[in-house]
């Protein structure tokens, strides 16, 4: 057995951790959150010099062609630096839509720009409040032009193409649901931005009138591929999760030790210690679930829904777990704007709803554990 | 990253399972299958017989102790190779659980600092069960601060002189032998004093009590000694080292990293996909299958956990203190999943009488002896303790004792 990454993967790890410590330090982040800018775009052109933009992404398609481990590598990071750029709904969710469904012409066009950094791309499924379900998607598809309102679409505002979701049938069944591949700068659509509990990303409502689209896979296969994007993404982004818990924990930790409270370093109070001490313990068994996670993702094991949503909780469980507490170990510090302990808790909390919340994968993870328990 | 067996690992796994499949007694399967944390039962035969059977069954045909040294009654194999024996002996490996202080952390302590000619004697009736060994540390005075122990060995000639009391001491009363550790010298600081020593559990002096459990069972006792005579030759490590002698002990238990802890998490999985609830089966209805969920993944990160721990023995690291995460996590755990299947069960739920109850009252009897898991072998406080100095590397607590002369520390908590 040999469940780890592997030292090639750990380099590379740490390749990716000096280069944003370097150019994604919490300033960076802060100018995209106080509104300077929609988000980082000399740190997006350096990632995809670095080659971080296209690790997964087939050589013949301009990506370095390296693999999903690497990727899951490079996600922890960009969580840990609360990298202010569109690296998910680029990178995680468009890029593997497109390479899971995408036709040769398609990925020709788009796969190249999203490694070279020229192209930004997003995944438009959500239409207002509730999680993700074919019953849910409302915008309308007919003769190749979509009619209607996705929201919220992370850095929809930011985005040239969205993979979007659209009922192009009436039977009631999911295979009324189709995808299209959208370039949002050829018009029909107004993107608006909005306000959202994580500034440091965007969010965006889309507004679809008579716009052009080009299907992106069959057409009564839309739910079943975005399925499969949804649970690969799941992965990629529990990385991100447990990246963002760990540092989360550290700073907690960090202050812990440098603060004195009534004579004595407040870490050494049980009270802090055992805090502490079960931030670790959530940020752990997140960490253990994502290598499953990674290795189905891989692997493209048939585990990979079961593990995806195990990855998915376990990761939103940790991430919110140690942000919110490395706040309380901070005290009226960690309430302050000043303090960078918001942006964790911001972002922990914007990461556990962005691609269905907790509950809905709950549901899920149940659903597949009995699926696989049939068989 | 891959679960994968080398070839090595692949041909020694085929070998167990063929031996497993040819030599298990399959009478019991059944019932170790649904026997669990605090109910094991096996109908027309005493637990303790069927155990040590099959424990030496294993011994002779060199499948005991398997990371052990060959002529200690071992296999001399791979800590990873000792991890796919127990994966393959599954259910069978409940039977072990009464061997698990013997092989765990005495015979490692013996290893370490027993001569050549006790090891060669001792070990290889420990090894194949034949013989049972059981720690004797904690006392009324101190389970956590077991350095607070109070037991005196005296130096009478080429002997020591033993009196004093034990406490919780699991499996005394079917004991061949112990490791002890005892106070040598009171008027030094209470972690400098202590000396340890492994006795005949049948000496003269020794007398065993069986504790009456919380949840009516009695797996441990009270052991006095009164004048018990041990020969300076069972000493193990020097004279006042035995708190260093302690710590080896512990540090080998973490080897133990491949038997998992119970969760409970299966069990309840399973009797959720089965109980029919008045709106339908119970995995159908939104909030059981919420808390399933936060369960399902606690577990799996477990498991996880462990893979990487066991990536790291196959890499020849040795385990740290991180791999206090299993006991603390099952321990919690394993009494929520109790708690919870009877909650299913509603009223019914109060009823534990195997006849009666769900599956045979096997959430009762979890729940019953799920508090103690919370206990043993380092309590959930100093399981976070571990983890916040030695892992995260925060101050140790506070002690106001360290530097005190054992003689002169307080007894009493109040008045
Ligand atoms: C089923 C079972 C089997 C056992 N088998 C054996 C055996 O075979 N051999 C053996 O030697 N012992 C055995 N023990 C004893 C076990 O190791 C002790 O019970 C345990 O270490 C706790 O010690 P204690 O009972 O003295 O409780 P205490 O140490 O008095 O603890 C009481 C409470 O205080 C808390 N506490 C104590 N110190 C601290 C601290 N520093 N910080 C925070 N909280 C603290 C504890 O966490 C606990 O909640 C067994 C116990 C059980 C329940």
């Amino acid at each position: 057995m040999n469940f780890e990454f592997s030292d090639d993967q750990k380099q590379l790890r740490d390749q990716a951790r000096r280069f944003l410590a370097e150019k994604c330090p919490p300033k960076a982040v802060r100018a995209v959150l106080e509104g300077n800018a929609l988000y980082d775009k000399a740190l997006w052109q350096g990632l995809a010099e670095m080659g971080f933009l296209g690790v997964a992404i087939p050589e013949e398609f301009g990506g370095t062609g390296a693999g999903h481990l690497e990727l899951c590598v490079i996600a922890e990071e960009m969580g840990r630096a609360l990298a202010p750029v569109p690296f998910s709904s680029t990178v995680y969710l468009a890029a593997e839509a497109l390479m899971l469904a995408g036709s040769s012409e398609q990925k020709q066009k788009w796969l190249p720009k999203i490694a070279s950094g020229e192209a930004i791309g997003t995944l438009a499924l959500f239409e207002g409040t509730g999680n993700p379900s074919p019953q849910a998607v409302k915008l309308s598809a007919a003769n190749g032009v979509l009619n209607g309102v996705k929201k919220p679409v992370a850095d929809g505002a930011i985005a040239d193409f969205a993979i979007v979701a659209a009922r192009n049938g009436s039977s009631g069944r999911e295979t009324d649901i189709a995808l299209y591949l959208v370039d949002l700068k050829a018009g029909g659509v107004e993107a608006k931005t909005l306000a959202n509990l994580d500034p440091s990303r965007n969010q965006a409502e889309l507004h679809f009138k008579d716009c052009k689209a080009e299907p992106l896979g069959a057409a009564n296969e839309g739910w079943s591929i975005l399925s499969r994007v949804l649970d690969r993404a799941a992965v990629l982004m529990a990385f991100e999760q447990v990246g963002g818990a760990d540092r989360a924990l550290e700073m907690g930790r960090d202050y812990a030790l440098d603060r004195i409270a009534f004579g004595r370093p407040i870490g050494s109070f049980q009270a802090v210690k055992h805090m502490l001490a079960d931030m670790y313990v959530s940020a752990t068994l997140a960490r253990s679930n994502c290598y499953y996670g990674a290795w189905a993702l891989s692997t493209n094991a048939g585990e990979l829904p079961e593990a995806a949503a195990t990855a998915r909780i376990s990761a939103t469980q940790a991430f919110q777990h140690c942000a919110k507490n490395n706040i309380q170990v901070h005290g009226g510090m960690g309430f302050t704007w000043e303090f960078d302990c918001h942006l964790y808790y911001r972002r922990s909390n914007a990461l556990a709803l962005g691609l269905g919340s907790l509950s809905y994968w709950e549901d899920q993870l149940i659903d597949r554990m009995r699926k696989k328990n049939a068989a | 990253m891959n679960f994968d067996d080398t070839p090595q690992e692949a041909a020694f796994r085929a070998e167990a399972k063929a031996w497993i499949a040819a030599n298990a007694p399959k009478q019991y399967e059944d019932e170790l299958r649904k026997s669990s944390l605090g109910r094991l039962v096996l109908s027309g035969a005493n637990v303790l017989d069927v155990a040590k059977a099959w424990q030496k069954k294993k011994a002779d045909a060199g499948w005991a102790c398997l990371h052990w040294p060959k002529e200690y009654g071992g296999r001399g194999s791979s800590p990873i190779e000792r991890v796919i024996w127990q994966q393959e002996e599954g259910e069978f490996g409940k039977l072990s659980r009464v061997f698990i202080i013997g092989h765990g952390m005495c015979g490692p302590t013996m290893m370490a600092y027993a001569s050549e000619e006790q090891k060669r004697h001792y070990l290889p009736p420990l090894a194949s069960g034949e013989n049972i060994w059981c720690q004797l540390f904690s006392e009324p005075a101190g389970g956590s601060d077991v350095a607070g122990l109070r037991t005196r060995a005296e130096r009478d000639g080429d002997d020591w002189i033993v009196n004093g009391q034990k406490i919780w001491t699991s499996g005394a009363h079917y004991s061949d032998y112990g490791i002890l550790i005892t106070r040598t010298d009171p008027t030094v600081p209470k972690h400098k004093g202590l000396t340890m020593f492994f006795l005949d559990m049948k000496s003269k002096g020794v007398e065993i009590k069986p504790i009456k459990q919380a949840n009516g069972q009695s797996e441990f006792n009270e052991v006095y000694f009164t004048d018990v005579r041990i020969p300076d030759s069972q000493r193990l490590g020097k004279v006042d080292d035995g708190w260093n002698v302690s710590l080896t002990t512990l540090m080998n238990e973490r080897m133990s990293i491949g038997a998992s802890v119970a969760t409970g998490f299966p069990e309840l999985f399973d009797y959720c996909s089965n109980l029919m609830l008045d709106d339908g089966l119970a995995i159908d209805d939104r909030a059981v299958r919420a808390k399933l969920a936060n369960w399902a993944v606690r577990a799996s990160g477990l498991k996880y956990t462990a893979f990487r721990s066991i990536s790291a023995l196959s890499r020849g690291e040795r385990p740290g203190p991180e791999n206090s995460i299993g006991k603390l996590v099952a321990g919690s755990m394993i009494q929520e999943v109790a708690t919870y299947a009877l909650d299913l069960q509603g009223a019914a739920g109060v009823v534990s009488d195997p006849a009666q109850a769900e599956i045979e009252g096997k959430f009762q009897a979890m729940l019953l002896r799920s508090p103690a898991t919370r206990v043993e072998g380092g309590t959930d406080e100093i399981l976070r303790n571990i983890i916040a100095e030695r892992v995260l590397g925060l101050p140790g607590d506070i002690r106001v004792d360290k530097d005190v002369p054992f003689n002169k520390i307080p007894t009493k908590g109040r008045g």
